[in-house]
């Protein structure tokens, strides 16, 4: 049975596509080194329209209107400026209300797009153009360390990690927001309130990555104009033990918080990524892998969620589970050396 | 034995759902069709493999162990047609529920005419209403043109104006549609339906048809103001769904190409069962209740007529997050028989949401679990009750009406660790009135059979009966309201021996007479209290009822009808282990 795999892994390759919501401009090239934060590709966006009916407006057929209307599908029109006037002696015109470019013209109908903004893409990681996607964005590859987590709010950053934790079962307060943090990405513990949220918005601190979020703190956590990248889970879930091992020794280093919003059929995830100094390719991570004696998973579910174990055995035929359901499953070595039976679709491979 | 009418070909049939993905071999035994055996193996639409025919491979592998022979070749091609070695099928049928909601525009005249059988239209699939535009919208056009740019529909489907009838104002909602078509990306466009007056097919097609990704006509919805016909927009709308998938998800062009184009939703292969079985069985009223990861669907079939509902937002997968914009934390717990809290509970939802595939392992998780299929199923067939005819028979209004059979399946129901939990589970939230037969369909073969119908229309018939599904047993629920502990029914219980069972039916309390799979009974009642099982308060057929046995024989069902469990959170979860005890569980 194929397993899914979730990385936190402490060198590897990593190869992402970043690319425009929308067709645009790329600036990156082939074989460029670029930082996290420089602008590979470029776009206008218009998020608004402005449909002007100059037909309903001067009373005239469609076809009539047609040929007064004076514009072109391309021009950009300055506000006021007048697209059709109707013949008679006291002509009425139609005007644009707002600056904007005409994107479609016919049956004496006229659409603009207006409140046209400039969109930038960033690298969102530092590394090595390998490939340009035209119009649309580029490949990047990169190596480091990488931990993958559950739900992100969207946004990104980079910055120096400093790890506020006592442990990994730790809760990040407000009373916790030191001014010496400021700027920094935090590691901080669960997310119990929105407070906690403000309070290291007011830092400000470029980002936070925690084990677990209450839900009723999440609708606060996609309003934060940081990144959040939570590892675990929601309510009170501690980090597990490979990623607070891999974040916590790296406490003091520049990291990358991409907060992608978790996409189960594009692939998305949120992630952080640590850059590394290499003199030679890593190896990168599997996306897959048969579930195997050996591997390094993590459960997805109770009794013994977010915990780390080996697959010390895969248990021949169905198994009957303490609940009555019964499964594929298989013998799990947790860290603590206890061995568990856990269902295979319970669990995650880490690596 | 009747002779057979069959040429012998055998039958594949795959279901990919959002979790696992199932193939199921149907082939001739004794001149008969038989289900042979099931393979099973997780869905693979999502990343990293992003292609749902590798899901079925390996689901098609697992049947292999399980067959001993080779359906797949070296290639991991299907091997069709079967072979003289015995490898590879005749032919093969596909259902599909897997991938993200289908998120859908709504275009009709009036609020309560052609808005409502365009809502009712998308309710026969997995779709998601993100906007409607109606004549009334006093949204300006370039308003609903940035509306449709932002929510990047997957379908528009437009209702409205009776054949013959108004024209102009359709025009006037399909402006804006056309016009934000036009603006979208051609790869980003959506499928567009048109169900309305006949008359302006031709407008239409030159004011969107260009601008969709697919333009399809089906038959006005509202031929009249008074009728409403769906059937042929819904086998359009079946077929526009596989299209949105093909552009969607990889594999899925695939799975068509094996299956020469037989590939259909799997909701609307159940409905498309449903009414074939209401046919078959004399015009009885029939009830196909399915809960799984993508979705909770509802199909009743009733003479001449039949609904199809499908509520992706009460699917246990990725939308349970959301689940607590139809309902609270409260009205799930109410079904548990654990003291659980609010916070762990919502916890659970999201957590849920991220791993559908997951299951329960312990008991307390099960608990939880099912509290929240309870609910989910529960709101379903509240929101299904809506469409179904006016003019069925019920004992009450508000309630659900009659059914003779009702089938249970998708992975919440028929994975249930026991029949009695699945049973319990049923009558928890659909609360059944009256007496039906209940079928759990333990291996999700219903809406298999009714993709295979199109395929070959004898094989159906013979898998239904040949005891491929579970008849779980008789249920005999009464409307009536009475003083929990006062006896409202007694029931006498003859065997085909002579002998008999009796028991008495106390009010808020489940009773079980003994009744085995294939065996047949008649079973005598007297109602008390008013009490009413469908043939008046109080009464009953003198000559008895003939009744069908199964794994729990006959079960009473006397907590009332609408059933209201108590306030009092101890004594509530102590009726609730009771009942769960008194069904055979623990």
């Amino acid at each position: 049975m194929i397993a899914p795999v979730n990385h936190i892994v402490g060198l590897t390759s990593i190869v992402r596509e970043r690319v425009l919501p929308v067709s645009g401009n790329v600036i990156a090239r082939v074989n460029q080194r670029v930082g996290a934060t420089d602008v590979i590709a470029e776009t206008r966006w218009a998020r608004e329209h402005i449909f002007l009916d100059v037909a309903r407006t001067l009373q005239l057929s469609p076809g009539a209107a047609e040929k007064l209307v004076r514009c072109k599908v391309g021009d950009k029109l300055a506000a006021g400026t007048e697209v059709a006037r109707s013949k008679s002696l006291f002509g009425r015109s139609v005007r644009v209300p707002r600056e904007g470019t005409v994107v479609a013209v016919g049956g004496g109908q006229v659409l603009l797009e207006v409140g046209e903004s400039k969109f930038e893409l960033r690298a969102g990681i530092p590394g090595m153009v390998t490939e340009v996607l035209p119009g649309r964005g580029v490949v990047i590859e990169t190596a480091g360390s990488l931990i993958q987590g559950i739900w992100g709010n969207g946004k990104t950053d980079t910055g120096v990690l400093v790890n506020v934790m006592n442990g990994p079962e730790d809760v990040l307060t407000e009373s916790r927001m030191d001014v010496n943090l400021r700027g920094s990405i935090l590691l901080g513990g669960t997310i119990k309130d929105a407070d906690t949220l403000r309070a290291a918005a007011e830092l400000p601190a470029r980002g936070l990555i925690v084990p677990s979020i209450f839900p009723s703190a999440i609708p606060a956590a996609r309003e934060m104009k940081y990144p959040i990248i939570v590892t675990d889970g929601f309510g009170s879930m501690p980090m597990n033990s490979a990623a607070y091992r891999l974040l916590s020794t790296n406490a003091k280093r520049e990291v990358i918080m991409n907060a992608e919003i978790y996409d189960r059929y594009s692939g998305a995830r949120p992630e952080v990524i640590i850059p590394l100094t290499i003199s030679s390719e890593p190896p990168s991570s599997m996306e897959v892998a048969p579930f195997a004696p050996g591997l390094q998973v993590r459960m997805r579910r109770p009794p013994f969620m977010g915990s780390i174990g080996t697959i010390e055995l895969l248990r021949p035929g169905l198994t009957t589970l303490p609940s009555g359901l019964r499964a594929l499953a298989a013998d799990i070595k947790l860290e603590n050396g206890e061995m568990v039976v856990v269902p295979l679709v319970n669990l995650e491979v880490v690596g | 034995m009747p002779s057979s009418l069959v040429d012998g070909n055998s039958l594949l049939a795959v279901d990919v759902g959002a979790s696992s993905t199932r193939a199921v071999l149907f082939d001739v035994v004794e001149g008969e069709y038989r289900f042979i055996a099931s393979g099973i193996a997780p869905s693979t639409a999502e990343a990293p493999i992003k292609d749902v025919s590798e899901g079925a491979r390996n689901a098609i592998v697992n049947l292999q162990s399980v067959l001993g022979k080779k359906l797949l070749d070296s290639a991991r091609g299907l091997i069709t047609p079967s072979q003289a070695n015995g490898s590879g099928v005749d032919a093969l049928v596909v259902t599909l529920s897997a991938g993200a909601t289908i998120k859908t525009v709504i275009v009709g005249l009036l609020k309560d005419v052609s808005l409502e059988s365009a809502r009712r239209l998308t309710s026969s699939t997995y779709t998601r209403v993100v906007d409607t535009i109606a004549l009334n919208d006093t949204r300006k056009a370039e308003q609903k043109i940035d509306s449709i740019l932002r929510l990047r529909p997957d379908l528009v489907v437009i209702t409205g104006g009776t054949d013959g009838g108004a024209s102009l104002s359709v025009q006037k909602m399909l402006e804006p549609i056309g016009l934000a078509s036009f603006l979208l990306p051609e790869e980003k466009r959506p499928s567009v339906l048109f169900a309305g007056n006949q008359k302006l097919e031709d407008e239409v097609k030159s004011l969107v048809g260009s601008l969709s990704s697919s333009m399809h006509f089906s038959p006005n919805v509202r031929p009249s103001l008074e009728t409403e016909d769906l059937d042929p927009a819904e086998r359009e709308l079946a077929h526009i769904f596989v299209n949105i998938r093909k552009r969607q998800i990889k594999g899925v062009d695939q799975l068509n190409l094996w299956s020469g184009g037989h590939i259909l939703p799997t909701a609307y292969a159940t409905g498309r069962m449903v009414r074939y079985l209401t046919r078959a069985y004399n015009d009885s009223s029939i009830l196909s209740v399915d809960i799984g990861a993508s979705a909770a669907s509802i199909s009743a079939g009733f003479k001449g007529t039949s609904t199809l509902n499908v509520f992706p937002q009460y699917g246990l997968g990725e939308n349970l997050a959301h689940l607590l914009k139809y309902t609270t934390l409260e009205d799930i717990l109410r079904w548990s028989w654990l003291d659980i809290s609010k916070g762990v509970l919502s916890d659970y939802l999201y957590q849920k949401s991220l791993y559908p595939a997951t299951i329960a392992a312990t008991k307390e998780d099960l608990a939880v679990s099912q509290a929240i299929t309870r609910q989910a199923l529960h709101l379903a067939m509240q929101n299904a009750r809506r469409d179904f005819p006016r003019n069925i028979a019920q004992i009450k209004k508000n309630l659900t009406p009659g059914f003779s059979y009702i089938f249970m399946g998708g992975g919440a129901l028929s994975d249930a660790s026991r029949p009695s939990q699945s049973l319990l589970l049923l009558l928890d939230s659909i609360q059944p009135v009256g007496v039906s037969t209940v079928i759990l369909d333990q291996n999700n073969l219903l809406p298999l059979l009714g993709a295979a119908a199109s395929r070959n229309n004898i094989l159906p018939v013979q898998v239904m009966e040949s005891g491929a599904f579970m008849i779980i047993g008789t249920t005999i629920a009464p409307v009536v309201t009475a003083s929990y502990g006062t006896p409202i029914m007694r029931a006498i219980l003859t065997y085909e021996n002579g002998t008999e069972s009796r028991v008495e039916l106390k009010y808020g309390s489940l009773e079980t007479l003994p009744l085995a799979s294939g065996e047949e009974g008649r079973l005598n009642v007297q109602l008390l209290k008013g009490a009413d099982i469908g043939y008046g308060p109080g009464k009953s057929p003198k000559q008895g009822i003939s009744i069908t046995g199964g794994a729990l024989g006959v079960v009473l069902d006397g907590r009332g009808r609408p059933f209201n469990l108590p306030t009092d959170a101890v004594r509530r979860r102590e009726l609730i282990k009771k009942w769960s005890w008194t069904l055979g569980g623990e």
